[in-house]
């Protein structure tokens, strides 16, 4: 996507990364199947909510998905191709717990421009621009370890975006945020998002998929069980397990 | 009088004195150890991390040969450097036998499994941690060993002060291949095994002592710098 | 690693001075008991004041000594065991062998005296007595030239001590210090050369019970490492210490160096 403002950003390679698409993805460890033949893609701008109960194989799909797991049955494609390395700076990742470096926040957004390939010269001021989107200019310095954990968590957003990728994919990014921590993240993802950015988004929080999602997909024991529209989902989910959990969720 | 009292007398009585000759001994044991450690850090902390990260075939061989070497005999370390800087071994046109350099590979032989092994395990762990954050970053093998030995920083000085620890405290090695020749190879641990081949007990401990005391105070700069490079990228 | 390479480093640069090397230096394959009667501390400033040579010792025991040297590891030989340094010669090891000086061997034992040798004039009827005792006696057991000489005298006592090894015959395989050391720990009998015994710090309960035979004269030689075998050997530097050694000046240092006034090591160049 030559025209993509992101894009346009990538220092290695002008081949993109969507649609990221998986197809038949199969999983099975000690005899159990983890996740079943499951197909799914995303490849337009947008906010993809995938939900299901604990265990459902939500995060193992999106490891699957961002090329860091093998599957055992079917593939996985970015552009119609397998992912590779050159591209990793196209998909940005954030881990349900956030990894950070042990060195400074800006020197931990410097070290993911550095292995997308951006010019050293460059480094330092992207780098500060992107911790500035996640209003985190004031933390520059600081070790990021000691951050809190609302703030590891923006920090590993602003990390897996500063390189400008086409896709986000996010694993509970909001997970344990107080509701001014989890409402910078979203904003920043829907920046993303109104960015060109496809965005795949695991959560277990009904309101922000409502909020944020254009679409559904529901994972349920390994298979999928619902990919629909947003507002039709909302509307009212198809029967079965997808129904049973958003409803489960909405009680309680 | 062959006491731990009188040793201690003795060791106060060497450090007071500031004896030309002893200072000369403990510079060199210093240097040949730290050198010794330089160099086993060299080769040892890339080998440990690089075995860490790959997999490749006999992975879990070349592991259990580290670990195993970590129990070389320093005398065995010794004999091998000394076979191969002898005039008579493959290396012998060098002429290094018998000087501190000969040293520096005898003690280098002796800690590189031990920096090696030891940096294997921490990276290891560490590595996985990190392992899907560097490669969603699109970061490479090698690229993940360096940034790994980077992190793992605060505990590989740990590593390196064992390494360290062993180097300036063995002495089969370095007597076979140094020769203990003084004021060219005569280390802290060849005096003590000289000092004590002549009786002089009391002068061999105390020598000990300020051996001991030179390691503390090694290891109390090690915590200093550790400290400053924790300040600066919390643990 | 960045930040502690730097450092480490900079440790190192600061200890490099420690060992300087001068190049006009020969290396010197000897035996314990010259090194740590101290005679080298005495005459090899005087050689270096004379001829700008430094002598560096390796001192190991004299079998270990003749191997290094045969391994082309050393300039010059000075050891105490006549028949392995003329096979040394003879193999093509080394040019030539001079007498250079001499002492004595002693024999020691704890001052209870078990085995009743205080005061005999005949080492080997010494060590038999001993034997018969079967009081404790402690042997170098490591190929150096007292280790020799021992087994020379057990020979000429009719005694096989090997086959009580580990009873009452004691093998340290250590220097002549760790062997008296063990010696004096255990209350056994042991054979030193004087000069060891003399200047030997830890003497504990150990007294001196047999010398003056003529069996236990100790002779030390001289030899320069065959330069024509190994061409590293620095045959001008050695021939000149080994020159220097069998000259007058040499043998007076040699008769000048005394501990507590007792002279150790007595000239006997030809
Ligand atoms: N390496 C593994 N070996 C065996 N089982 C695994 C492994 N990794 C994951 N699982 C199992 O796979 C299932 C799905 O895991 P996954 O982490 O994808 O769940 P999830 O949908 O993300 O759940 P949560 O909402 O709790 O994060 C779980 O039952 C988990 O125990
Ligand atoms: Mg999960």
């Amino acid at each position: 996507m030559p025209d993509d403002p992101l894009a346009a950003d990538a220092g290695r390679t002008r081949t993109g990364a969507l649609p990221i698409a998986g197809r038949d993805l199969s999983l099975g460890r000690d005899g159990r199947m983890l996740v079943d033949r499951v197909s799914l893609a995303v490849g337009t701008p947008g906010v993809t909510a995938l939900l299901g109960p604990n265990g459902a194989g939500k995060s193992l799909l999106l490891r699957m998905m961002a090329g860091l797991i093998a599957p055992d049955g079917g593939a996985v494609t970015w552009a119609g191709r397998s992912p590779d390395r050159a591209r990793a700076h196209l998909v940005g990742v954030v881990f349900h717990r956030p990894v950070m470096l042990r060195r400074s926040a800006l020197d931990n957004v410097r070290f993911a421009l550095k292995a997308a390939g951006v010019p050293r010269s460059e480094r330092r001021d992207r780098a500060m621009a992107a911790l500035a989107s996640g209003g985190l200019d004031p933390l520059a310095s600081t070790p990021a370890r000691v951050l809190s954990g609302g703030e590891q968590q923006r920090l590993a957003l602003v990390r897996a975006m500063a390189t400008g990728p086409e896709a986000l994919l996010l694993d509970e990014a909001t997970a344990h945020l107080d509701p001014a921590s989890a409402l910078a993240i979203e904003t920043l993802v829907l920046k993303a998002r109104d960015g060109g950015a496809a965005v795949l988004l695991v959560t277990h929080d009904l309101t922000q998929a409502r909020r944020l999602a254009d679409r559904v997909v529901c994972l349920h024991g390994g298979g999928l069980e619902a990919d629909l529209a947003a507002d039709a989902f909302f509307r009212g989910p198809p029967a079965g397990p997808a129904r049973a959990f958003v409803e489960g969720r909405l009680v309680a | 009088m062959q006491d731990l009292g009188g040793a201690f007398g003795e060791a106060f009585r060497l450090i007071g004195a500031f004896d030309g000759d002893l200072v000369e001994i403990v510079l060199l044991s210093l240097r040949v150890s730290l050198s010794a450690v330089a160099l086993a850090a060299l080769v040892g902390l890339p080998l440990g991390a690089a075995v860490a990260v790959a997999r490749f075939p006999g992975r879990m061989a070349s592991i259990a040969a580290m670990n195993a070497f970590m129990g070389l005999p320093p005398v065995v370390a010794g004999l091998a450097v000394y076979l191969l800087l002898s005039r008579a071994g493959p290396l012998g046109d060098f002429g290094l036998l018998y000087t501190p350099e000969a040293m520096v590979i005898a003690q280098a032989v002796l800690v590189t499994p031990i920096v090696a092994a030891l940096a294997r395990q921490t990276i290891e762990d560490l590595h996985g941690d990190y392992d899907e954050q560097l490669r969603a970053l699109g970061i490479g093998r090698t690229g993940a060993v360096a940034t790994l030995l980077w992190e793992a920083r605060l505990s590989l000085v740990t590593v390196l002060l064992a390494g360290f620890g062993r180097a300036i405290a063995e002495v089969g090695a370095v007597i076979i291949v140094g020769g203990n020749i003084n004021h060219v190879t005569r280390v802290m641990t060849t005096a003590i095994a000289l000092e004590t081949s002549k009786g002089a007990l009391n002068l061999a401990l105390g020598l000990g002592i300020v051996l001991l005391a030179i390691v503390l105070a090694i290891n109390a700069l090690a915590g200093l710098l550790r400290h400053s490079v924790a300040e600066s990228a919390h643990a | 690693m960045s930040r502690l390479l730097p450092s480490l480093a900079a440790a190192l640069a600061l200890t490099a001075g420690a060992a300087a090397g001068d190049d006009s230096f020969i290396v010197l394959q000897s035996t314990t008991s010259t090194r740590n009667s101290g005679l080298f501390d005495r005459i090899l400033p005087m050689f270096a004041e004379a001829s700008g040579i430094e002598v560096r010792v390796v001192a190991v025991g004299t079998g270990q000594a003749i191997r290094n040297a045969a391994n082309g590891d050393g300039d010059v030989l000075l050891v105490h065991a006549r028949d392995a340094e003329e096979a040394f010669v003879a193999e093509g090891y080394g040019v030539e062998r001079f007498d250079l000086m001499y002492n004595d061997f002693v024999i020691l034992g704890p001052s209870a005296d078990p085995a009743g040798v205080a005061g005999m004039a005949d080492a080997p009827a010494a060590l038999a007595a001993i034997a018969r005792a079967g009081a404790r006696f402690a042997s170098r057991g490591d190929d150096s030239g007292t280790h020799r000489k021992e087994r020379d005298l057990w020979r000429m006592a009719g005694v096989d001590p090997v086959a009580s090894s580990g009873a009452w015959y004691l093998e340290t395989g250590s220097g002549m210090g760790a062997t008296l050391n063990t010696a004096a720990g255990l209350d056994a009998y042991v054979l030193s050369d004087r000069a060891t015994w003399i200047v030997f710090g830890n003497r504990g309960d150990l007294a001196l019970h047999v010398e003056g035979d003529d069996d236990l004269f100790n002779q030390y030689g001289v030899i320069l490492v065959d330069p024509e075998r190994f061409g590293h050997v620095k045959a001008a530097e050695g021939q000149a210490f080994i020159d220097w050694l069998l000259s007058d000046a040499g043998q007076a240092a040699i008769a000048g160096h005394r501990i507590a006034g007792r002279q150790l090591f007595f000239p006997n160049a030809k």
